[in-house]
């Protein structure tokens, strides 16, 4: 399989204003591979977040290095057009990932329009990308606020997928929804994932979600990785005592 | 819970009438400014000594000053110097802060700390005494009262437009932005000035009648509106000598700057208590 995603020995320290030091993410070593579904687990404060924005270069490491399709992250940064057609995240809180005053369909729209497409284009483009995430083309005209939270976050979706990016990182993209609408986005991954050939990192604290949806699992607590493996394997013989606490506490 | 949220949607109904009210007296104002040398019963320059110091009567309803000239008619002048240097003043002082308090809130890093000590270095003054000690390096004229005025008054909005830039930028939706592929000028312009729009126009609203006053203060000290120019500041300057004898030469400008002032301020404040109520309600 091909590797599209190499991290090694990646580090993020946050100091606070009382110069205090967190260590937000120590020396994680990991690979996607193509096509893969790779779930990141732990509690929170465990670095899932931390490593989700690494890997966007929202943020920028103190240590270790992430390749993506074998080039340098930093060097990838520098076209930043370019990179974010190939990466893509769908965060935690759909409404507050689009710009309150601001439609849904602003929001798909707006990449599109950063890489030069035509008005008529982008109105076509934003109308399959809501249909394609089960939404109806009248969502384009609502507002974050006037739409429900799983719906919200299938136009969050829809706006990641406008690029048709390679890579999609969902950091903890269904934490926020109930149980019901968690199931329908899962679904909706699954269908977008072999249609659009994704490989997706899902990040969540759901190590249910995880089982159902990811190929392979990194567990991880106070920023390491405490145990790696398939997700049935994991959580049927848990090696690590943290991964055991993690089991306990879900069942 | 649901009895708070009734008071505030009422509240915000309130406000909106009132901006409603208050916008309409803004724009008679506006329009009287406007339209002032249409509205003059007299020529406010025309000089006619036998007239000097008429008390205020039918014809001459705000009476006439020591060269005899209509205070009605100067006051209507007056007003567009005042309202239309003020507004412009205003406008000029909140895009231009505004503009270097998102870049350097968004930015942050050196341009962030050079700007922001400059500003400081403004605000650490008493600022009438600043713009009267800048008036007086450009020399008097209106021109140069309102640039006095703009050099010292801007510091203000970009520390209101850095502070609101800070607290918008790390929102997820400019994250999203970022992911878009929007370049930095692209995020200040589309998604972080329409979200600190509200606090810096209540700024701006509420700043209108000091603005107006302190121009008023420059001229009344001789460093704004030159003699014969129709300038309520100046007007009252003119005839502060004569307070005892013909009030009606400082009441009359006197009254007008009152007037515009209450009525701006009253403007600001609604536009203030819309904002504020519309906030609380989302």
């Amino acid at each position: 399989m091909k590797e599209i995603i190499k991290v090694s020995n990646l580090s993020k320290t946050f100091t606070t204003r009382k110069n205090d030091k967190t260590a937000a993410v120590r020396e994680v070593s990991f690979v996607l591979n193509q096509g893969e579904t790779l779930g990141l687990v732990g509690e929170s404060g465990s670095g899932k977040s931390t490593i989700a924005r690494l890997l966007m270069g929202l943020i920028a490491p103190d240590r270790g290095e992430i390749r993506i399709y074998d080039n340098d992250l930093k060097t990838l940064k520098k076209n930043p057009l370019d990179l974010y057609s190939k990466i893509q995240m769908v965060f935690q809180n759909p409404a507050e990932s689009f710009d309150p005053r601001k439609t849904l369909g602003d929001g798909i729209a707006e990449p599109l329009k950063n890489r030069g497409y035509s008005k008529q284009e982008i109105e076509k483009r934003v109308v399959e990308l809501l249909e394609m995430c089960g939404l109806t083309a009248d969502f384009a005209a609502k507002t974050p606020a006037s739409v429900s939270g799983g719906q919200c976050q299938r136009a969050a979706i829809a706006r990641a997928l406008a690029v048709q990016p390679e890579i999609l990182i969902c950091d903890e993209a269904t934490s926020s929804l109930d149980v019901t609408v968690q199931r329908q986005i899962i679904d909706l991954l699954v269908e977008l994932k072999n249609k659009q050939n994704l490989s997706i990192i899902f990040i969540s604290h759901n190590l249910a979600l995880v089982q159902m949806f990811c190929d392979r699992v990194i567990v991880l607590y106070n920023g390491k990785i405490v145990e790696e493996g398939e997700p049935d394997y994991i959580i049927n013989n848990p090696q690590a005592e943290y991964t055991k606490l993690l089991l306990d506490s879900v069942l | 819970m649901t009895r708070k949220i009734k008071s505030l949607q009422r509240k915000y109904k309130n406000a909106k009438v009132r901006i409603i009210v208050y916008a309409i007296a803004v724009l008679v104002l506006v329009l009287i400014a406007i339209f002032a040398e249409r509205l003059c019963p007299f020529d406010p320059y025309e000089q006619d000594l036998s007239m000097a110091y008429k008390a205020p009567d039918a014809l001459h309803i705000m009476g006439t000053d020591a060269y005899g000239r209509d205070l009605f008619s100067r006051v209507l002048v007056g007003a567009k110097l005042s309202i239309l240097t003020t507004l412009l003043l205003v406008i000029t002082i909140s895009v231009f802060g505004t503009f270097v308090g998102v870049i350097c809130g968004y930015m942050g890093g050196l341009i962030d700390g050079i700007v922001m000590r400059i500003s400081d270095f403004f605000l650490a003054f008493p600022g009438l005494v600043f713009a009267l000690a800048i008036a007086a390096l450009l020399g008097g004229g209106v021109a140069n009262a309102v640039i006095a005025l703009a050099v010292i008054s801007w510091p203000k909005y970009s520390r209101v437009a850095r502070s609101q830039t800070l607290s918008v930028k790390n929102s997820t939706f400019i994250q999203a932005a970022i992911l878009a592929g929007d370049k930095p000028g692209q995020i200040m312009i589309r998604h972080i000035l329409p979200n600190i729009f509200g606090p810096v126009l209540v700024t701006a609203m509420l700043d209108i009648g000091t603005m107006m006053m302190e121009l008023a203060g420059l001229s009344f000290l001789g460093l704004g509106a030159q003699p014969p120019l129709a300038e309520w500041g100046s007007m009252i300057s003119n005839g502060r000598s004569m307070l005892q004898t013909y009030p009606w030469v400082v009441l009359s400008p006197g009254f007008a700057i009152f007037v515009s002032v209450v009525i701006f301020n009253l403007f600001g404040d609604s536009v203030r208590d819309y904002f504020a109520s519309k906030h609380h309600l989302s």
